[in-house]
């Protein structure tokens, strides 16, 4: 365990583990929270793992943490490791199973009191037209040539297949498609995985929410974004599925024999590795694309029969039932990205596990409304409190390779949720605050009870405070989906 | 279940995913408590009616090595077969593992596991008994 008197202040939202707290440390750990979130981080495990993490070669300074940081299986979530090319590694561990989990939003000009007794029923929609639940396989049914292509192309292939428009894939990070994808590099039971779960929402933590637009904060990046105070957005969180769990299985499994051929001692087996530029190191980045691809698909196809459900419910009720993208972000990846570094311009694998891309205004692969803004951030919190719509700046390029936090981050084991929160009570709870729960399962919905989770309020101030984002608007649900 | 018991799983406390405490007297029933560890965390429930069957070798690298690619083959067959299994014949000969295991429908799973994953993984032998601790990513 790290004891925080060891810990150096930066200044009241910063903080350092200096590389002489531990002899195999290669950069320091820079920790971005108060005091009060960090006291609640000293109850996990955390930041032993941020300084797991700052023991892997080639790593280009510091091994960055954000104020939602947790206790993860190796890589604590809420961490970003930039590895210098081409000889620096990259480890699956440390982008995680659900490989491009991430969030979409979608704004609408549908003015939520205008449709409140319509929201069951949109609820029930949803529901129906997005599958959610475990092993749930979804409406499409893939050939392993045509998931081929998914992994190829990304967001392109559902373009191609009439899921999505021109608009949602400028406003995808990566425009929805990572060059460098190879299918070849998958192996036959992620393809198997992945066959039948393109457009299912999985369980867990990943939902699909619909919020109301409560505050904006800027109101100029908020028009350009289509946020209207008082009007409908939705939500979208999940990843890779089955398909991108067994692509990171595959690769933790064949690093653990890597990781010795290149003589990498590692204080965790989960932060096995390889150089970059070794065989199996482009052969996992090539296969992490396909994955990545894969999710920005699912996203989109899941965003589509939201569009379904919409006007499913709300077509001559209202006169423009439309859901406009607002962007898409992932926030498991591993991106090849050029950062200044000690006044130098150098090539990275910025591995962010929990943890969003964040860059700032000028960022040529914005769309041209947003580039004076920047990237916009989507920090979604947990059951029944606020999610937020953020925007990178130009020192969250200088101070945490261009990222931000991701979510509010958990702060109760699922154990104690379980033992402490009844599922039942909880829904009945949350739709007397006026939010429809649509819940696969009760046990499943106590674990994500948001009082297993970190004030998403305090965790945005942080980066705000600190500067590595700038807030947009602050949504808050009306409807929650949950497998 | 406590450990003072010849064999048996435990759920431990974890932030954000589930950790399970595993000890068995050998290799072979360490994989099968762990097996059954595993389906008690995500809850299912398998459906009445005759067994069904399915075999497969795995290469043993290493035991923790093994346990892994053991569970994560349960976790293939839950989610592409909807099965899961009640009754293990497991063998290990020289370096494979046999395994012959009968189970049937899953009617429902709670919750989800992404993959049993390799941190804190370490299979210590204490009084004559095995122990583990898995970390499964949720």
């Amino acid at each position: 365990m790290v004891d925080l008197r060891e810990l150096i202040r930066v200044n009241r939202y910063e903080w350092e583990i200096p590389v002489s707290h531990r002899r195999d440390m290669r950069v320091p750990v820079r920790i971005f929270a108060t005091k009060q979130l960090l006291d609640e981080i000293k109850g996990d495990k955390s930041l032993e793992q941020a300084v797991n993490a700052a023991t892997l070669p080639g790593l280009v300074s510091p091994v960055v943490v954000m104020p939602d940081v947790h206790q993860g299986y190796g890589f604590p979530i809420g961490g970003v490791a930039a590895t210098r090319l081409p000889d620096g590694i990259i480890s699956p561990g440390a982008i995680g199973y659900d490989i491009n989990c991430g969030v979409r939003l979608l704004a609408s000009q549908v003015d939520y009191e205008s449709v409140k007794n319509q929201l069951p029923e949109l609820a029930d929609n949803l529901n129906r037209l997005c599958p959610s639940g475990v092993g749930k396989k979804g409406h499409i049914n893939l050939k392993i040539n045509e998931l081929d292509r998914v992994c190829k192309d990304g967001s392109r292939w559902t373009l191609r297949n009439g899921y999505a428009s021109e608009a949602d894939l400028r406003r995808t990070e990566e425009n929805g498609s990572l060059d460098g994808a190879d299918p070849s590099k998958i192996s036959k039971r992620a393809k198997e995985r992945g066959r039948q779960q393109l457009g299912t929402l999985g369980a867990g933590n990943h939902f699909i929410e619909v919020d109301v637009v409560d505050q904006v904060f800027n109101q100029k990046a908020a028009q350009a974004m289509g946020l209207i105070a008082g009007h409908l957005a939705v939500m979208i969180h999940c990843g890779s599925r089955g398909f991108g769990h067994q692509v990171c299985t595959d690769y933790v499994r064949d690093f653990q024999v890597a990781v010795k051929r290149y003589g990498i001692e590692l204080p965790d087996r989960e932060l096995v590795c390889a150089p970059l530029n070794s065989p199996e190191g482009k052969n996992y980045l090539a296969a992490m694309r396909c994955a990545a691809n894969y999710a920005f698909a699912n996203r989109q196809v899941l965003a589509h029969f939201a569009r379904q459900a919409f006007e499913e419910s709300l077509a001559g009720k209202v006169a423009n039932w439309h859901l406009s993208q607002v962007y898409d972000i992932a926030h498991n990846m591993g991106k090849i990205e050029t950062h200044e570094v000690d006044g130098e311009l150098v090539e990275v694998c910025v591995h962010r596990k929990g943890a969003t891309r964040a860059f700032g205004p000028g960022f040529q692969g914005l769309p041209s409304e947003y580039r004076s803004f920047g990237q916009p951030v989507l920090v979604p919190g947990s059951m029944g409190t606020a999610s937020w719509v953020l925007v990178g700046t130009p020192e969250s390029m200088r101070r945490s390779f261009g990222s931000s936090c991701h979510g509010a981050g958990r702060t109760m084991s699922r154990k104690k949720a379980k033992k402490s929160v009844w599922g039942e009570d909880l829904r009945k709870e949350l739709q007397a605050q006026g939010i429809h729960i649509r819940a696969g399962s009760m046990a499943g919905l106590a674990e994500e009870a948001p009082q297993a989770y970190k004030d998403v309020d305090a965790v945005v101030e942080t980066v705000y405070e600190a500067g590595i984002a700038d807030k947009v608007a602050r949504l808050r649900p009306v409807v929650v989906i949950k497998g | 279940m406590h450990p003072n018991s010849t064999s048996g799983f435990r759920e431990i406390a974890h932030t954000a995913d589930w950790e399970l405490e595993v000890w068995a007297p050998n290799l072979v029933n360490l994989l099968e408590q762990a097996a059954l560890g595993m389906y008690h965390l995500t809850g299912v429930q398998l459906a009445p009616g005759p067994g069904i069957s399915r075999q497969f070798t795995l290469q043993v690298i290493e035991p923790e090595t093994l346990l892994i690619d053991f569970l994560n083959e349960l976790l293939y067959l839950a989610e592409s077969e909807d099965l899961g299994f009640n009754h293990f014949n497991l063998q290990i000969d020289n370096d494979r593992l046999l395994s012959e295991l009968v189970g049937t429908q899953i009617i429902s799973m709670d919750k989800e596991i992404k993959a049993a994953t390799y941190h804190k993984l370490n299979i210590v032998e204490t009084n004559q008994r095995l122990f583990a601790n898995i970390v499964f990513d949720v």
